[in-house]
């Protein structure tokens, strides 16, 4: 579904990313695994069109989107969380997941000042679904609440809500635990198996190996901009490659 | 649902149908209650303002943007419709709707390569572009009639009726505000309100969720000099002679203290703030001496206390308290 090939990344000469090529296929959970620096927001960036790569190309659904900027690769059904929370803290939790749908509100400045009867209908069409998305998270006796007063679990689970609301083909994770207790990771897990469950492909980025080695169906592994080992879960775990890159750095750190 | 939950129903699905058809009313019986011409005066200039602040509130607060020239696309409406009227006799109306375009068409000239920028950047370059135009207000004088301003300007008229005195004048100019206020209120009710809020928020996040942020920061800033145009119209039409002082940077900064004081991206706030910057130095002559010395200092207040604006600060806090308390109540 999303298809990168040779992607470099240089910022001023330095190469963050390296021929990376790697491919996200239909309804499975594909993690990004790697230390550090690897190169792994870099590498979402460079997918969603916030930054351009230096070399290679991105493709999704056998369409080239290298060069297409942020919200047109949002608009062809990419939607993303973010390593550090991006929500909006002073719209309501409703209005935060409402943003979600913002592609599909009707852009024309003209037709929303008029409130023609069509979009009020369609305003209370995307409430509603706004509202469903709620639920599933079981937010929704929060939905009027400014988002920027919720605690940092629930904000989490509204960003899911919002980059989910869409039913988006293709879902990119920056992270979504970190930063979480084990009770706020397992019930964040709990959500992603069960959006892997309702057939969401995801490309999930995410430090904790535990979450990842249970839900991913292949594992990427980044390391100084090189993409090292690809594969299932138990074949990356035994590749000697990433033992180095990951833990033998780790008990050199230790 | 009994008769009562009903009736709160409604009322809580149409509150904002609600409150502009109570204000309209509020404003269809004031001159039968208030036909002081003074006192009418003011509330007319409350009203030419809020048309402003309305348009540069959905840029500040919503767009998240910066503005300190939005007193230019105020004066081009004004000067548009008096040079066009005097000089060339056209028709009042139909020289504000031309005017109003040509100052849509500045603005997107202006707005395409400025709104690159963002933050103090913006702020200097908005400035400077009020500068500008200031300073050819002042020395173009053959066609602006110089620091001595233009006058002669005619009245607004429909057929025979004339709007020339205070009550005719309360009725046209709050039309135009209600009509404002009316768009406003819709436009950020849209998916399109929330794309902006979006970009207020956080240009990467919105540009992640489908808004074309550059596109958008555009558009926003032609529809608010597009405000800024109608009421200079009106504001030309309505004291038949302008002069450079209405429209200089200290009238561009005062704009945007109406803005904050209002409450950044609180439509409701819009009205509030013109109309306490508007009514101070009548309250106060110490206000009328000191104006800049007092809206200097109410800024800086506001924005170290409550960075999201007075009414938008306050409202925000109510908001948060009603949450927790309602939380805890659950709780209990």
């Amino acid at each position: 579904m999303l298809k990168l090939e040779n992607v470099s990344k240089n910022f001023g000469g330095l190469p963050a990313l390296s021929d990376v090529s790697f491919e996200v296929p239909q309804g499975l959970v594909t993690a990004l695994i790697g230390p550090n620096g690897a190169g792994k927001s870099t590498l979402i960036n460079c997918t969603t069109g916030v930054l351009q790569p230096s070399k290679g190309t991105v493709s999704f659904q056998q369409k080239k989107i290298t060069a297409l900027p942020a919200h047109q690769v949002a608009r062809l059904g990419i939607a993303r969380t973010f390593q550090n929370l991006k929500l909006f803290p002073r719209l309501t939790v409703l209005d935060n997941v409402l943003t979600g749908l913002t592609c599909e509100g009707g852009s024309s400045m003209l037709m929303a000042m008029l409130r023609l009867p069509y979009l009020r209908h369609r305003e209370r069409q995307l409430k509603l679904r706004a509202m469903e998305a709620l639920d599933r998270f079981s937010l929704s006796d929060k939905a009027d609440w400014p988002a920027g007063i919720l605690a940092y679990g629930d904000k989490k689970r509204v960003e899911l809500a919002r980059a989910t609301v869409s039913q988006p083909d293709l879902l990119l994770l920056d992270e979504p635990v970190a930063g979480l207790n084990a009770e706020e990771t397992a019930e964040v897990g709990e959500q992603l198996r069960l959006l892997r469950s309702a057939g969401h492909t995801m490309l999930l980025v995410e430090h904790d190996m535990d979450l990842v080695m249970e839900i991913a169906d292949q594992v990427v592994v980044l390391d100084s901009g090189k993409c090292i080992a690809t594969g299932t879960p138990e074949e990356v775990r035994r590749n000697p490659l990433v033992l180095e890159a990951y833990l033998g750095r780790m008990e050199a750190t230790a | 649902m009994t008769g009562k939950q009903k009736i709160l129903y409604f009322i809580t699905l149409h509150r904002t149908g609600l409150w502009v058809t109570a204000l309209s009313l509020l404003l269809l019986l004031f001159p039968l209650v208030e036909d002081n011409p003074y006192t009418l005066g003011i509330t007319n200039l409350i009203a030419i303002y809020s048309i402003v602040v309305l348009g540069l509130n959905l840029f500040i607060g919503y767009a998240g943007q910066i503005s300190l020239g939005h007193a230019a696309f105020f004066g081009l409406g004004a000067y548009g419709s008096a040079i066009a009227t005097v000089n060339f006799s056209v028709n009042p109306w139909l020289a504000m709707v031309i005017v109003a375009v040509l100052v849509a068409l500045v603005a997107l000239l202006i707005g395409i390569p400025i709104l690159r920028l963002s933050g103090h950047y913006l702020a200097m370059a908005t400035l400077g572009m009020n500068f500008v135009f200031h300073t050819i207000l002042l020395q173009w004088d053959e066609v602006t009639g110089g620091p001595s301003g233009f006058s002669g300007i005619p009245s607004l008229s429909i057929g025979e009726y004339e709007f020339w005195d205070e009550v005719s004048l309360h009725y046209l100019i709050w039309t135009f505000a209600m009509l404002a206020l009316l768009f406003s209120l819709n436009l950020v009710r849209s998916g399109v309100g929330r794309g902006l809020a979006a970009l207020a928020g956080d240009e990467t996040a919105a540009a992640a969720l489908g808004v074309n942020t550059r596109n958008a920061k555009v558009k926003v800033f032609v529809l608010s000099a597009i405000f800024a145009s109608f009421a200079g119209s009106l504001f030309a039409h309505t004291y038949s002679f302008v002069s450079p002082d209405s429209f200089d940077i200290f009238a561009a900064t005062d704009m945007v203290i109406m803005v904050v004081i209002g409450g950044m991206g609180s439509i409701w706030g819009s009205l509030f703030g013109a109309a306490l910057i508007t009514l101070l130095p009548e309250w106060m002559d110490l206000f009328e001496t000191y104006k800049d010395f007092v809206h200097g200092g109410i800024l800086v207040l506001v924005l170290m206390f409550l960075p999201q604006g007075l009414v938008t600060g306050l409202i925000d806090i109510g908001k948060t308290k009603l949450a927790l308390r309602r939380q805890k109540d659950a709780e209990a």
